[in-house]
């Protein structure tokens, strides 16, 4: 099949429906006929590289609240596909893990549940990437602050003998922006509130 | 030695001329001149690091270039780079595990500040964990700022109270030793 399009995809899966894009072919896909549909895309449509997984948090009051998100590209026809996935449940997201059809997903997979906390089931390995393995929260969620959450220090004997914690880091003033012209000094990125800097910071 | 004093039994014609200094001097001076560096290297900052001790820029003219990448035996951390908090505790344990007298570098913005990663995941400055001795300004900072740092903690072991930072902990132990046993 040299380029799928979204009649051509309907027709092999009833469940599919189509989604606004402003770019490639995009498709919604239920949660439960993901995998079969990924393995079919691969097998019998050409998109053999999967090249993004993440999701999108529409903010705690909305349902469904999560929608994995995956980008595949066929190498041989040179298309891209996007597939949508809402999560079911919205208090314990949960998707079927990709990372047995396309081993790629695997780390993607771990940093969407990492920032997320969508559960990818079926994952071989589904544990944090980036932040360590007891931080209580998933920082790219709507509800998490941009500076952070003052949490434990990761080992608890570090913590006690350099006395360090995990503190907030808020802007101070920031986001950082240039003005469009002036000299030098004037068209550095500052902040426009730098009243910060006269408090010592809390530490 | 030209003395009078025939008593201190000392024959320069055998044994050379006599230089007298202070032990903390020569300490230091020893100390300085072979500073073993410990390469932290965590992000961009390494590459300058590794930029330094290649011969273009050249640590070793200050008797630094022996770079070991084992703690136990360098004595001067270079934090190059963006400290994590998942990775802050394991640059304390390596800290932890270098041998008195140790330095530590704080190169560039990320490892003096945290930098431009203000955020959630980084440790806003490696001096929350490890006590630094110089910072280096920079993002990256220039091989030649390094330089400049290293020179700056040759000084600053330069005017070290060595001799009474080894007899220190000693008394210390001692006095609490004798404090228990009152106790």
């Amino acid at each position: 099949m040299s380029d799928a399009n979204f009649a051509s995809l309907k027709e092999r899966f009833a469940y599919l429906t189509e989604r606004d894009s402003a770019d490639h072919l995009a498709v919604n896909c239920p949660a439960e006929h993901l995998l079969e549909c990924c393995t079919a895309l691969r097998d019998d449509f050409g998109y053999d590289l999967l090249v993004d997984v993440t999701a999108i948090d529409w903010a705690a009051e909305t349902s469904p609240r999560f929608t994995g998100i995956y980008h595949i590209l066929s190498t041989t026809h040179h298309a891209y596909i996007r597939i949508a996935s809402d999560c079911v449940d919205d208090a314990a997201p949960s998707l079927p893990s990709l990372a047995g059809i396309f081993p790629a997903a695997n780390w993607h997979e771990r940093e969407t549940y990492d920032m997320m906390g969508i559960r990818y089931e079926g994952h071989p390995d589904l544990k944090r990437i980036l932040m360590w393995e007891d931080y209580p929260y998933h920082p790219l969620r709507k509800e998490f602050p941009l500076a952070g959450i003052e949490v434990p220090f990761p080992a608890a004997d570090v913590a006690e003998t350099a006395n360090a914690k995990v503190l907030p880091a808020p802007m101070m003033g920031g986001p950082f922006v240039s003005s469009a012209d002036g000299t030098m000094r004037e068209i550095e990125p500052q902040a426009k509130d730098e009243s910060w800097t006269e408090k010592e910071e809390n530490r | 030695m030209k003395s009078e004093n025939t008593t201190l039994g000392y024959n320069s014609k055998v044994e050379g001329e006599v230089v007298v200094t202070q032990a903390d001097a020569v300490i230091n001076w020893i100390r300085k001149h072979s500073v073993w560096p410990m390469p932290m290297g965590l992000a961009c900052c390494a590459i300058e690091l590794m930029a330094v001790g290649a011969s273009r820029f050249d640590i070793s003219r200050f008797g630094m270039e022996v770079m070991r990448f084992s703690p136990r035996q360098a004595d001067c951390m270079i934090v190059s780079g963006t400290v994590t908090y998942k990775m802050a505790e394991v640059v304390r344990r390596i800290y932890e595990q270098m041998a008195e007298p140790k330095w530590v570098v704080a190169m560039g913005a990320c490892a003096s500040t945290g930098g431009m990663y203000r955020s959630y995941a980084t440790l806003q400055g490696v001096d929350r964990i490890v006590p630094v001795d110089v910072y280096v300004s920079g993002c990256p900072p220039r091989p030649e700022a390094l330089l400049d740092a290293m020179i700056k903690l040759q000084d600053k072991i330069g005017r070290e109270r060595s001799v009474k930072n080894l007899t220190a902990p000693k008394a210390a132990a001692a006095a609490a030793a004798l404090a228990e046993k009152e106790a």
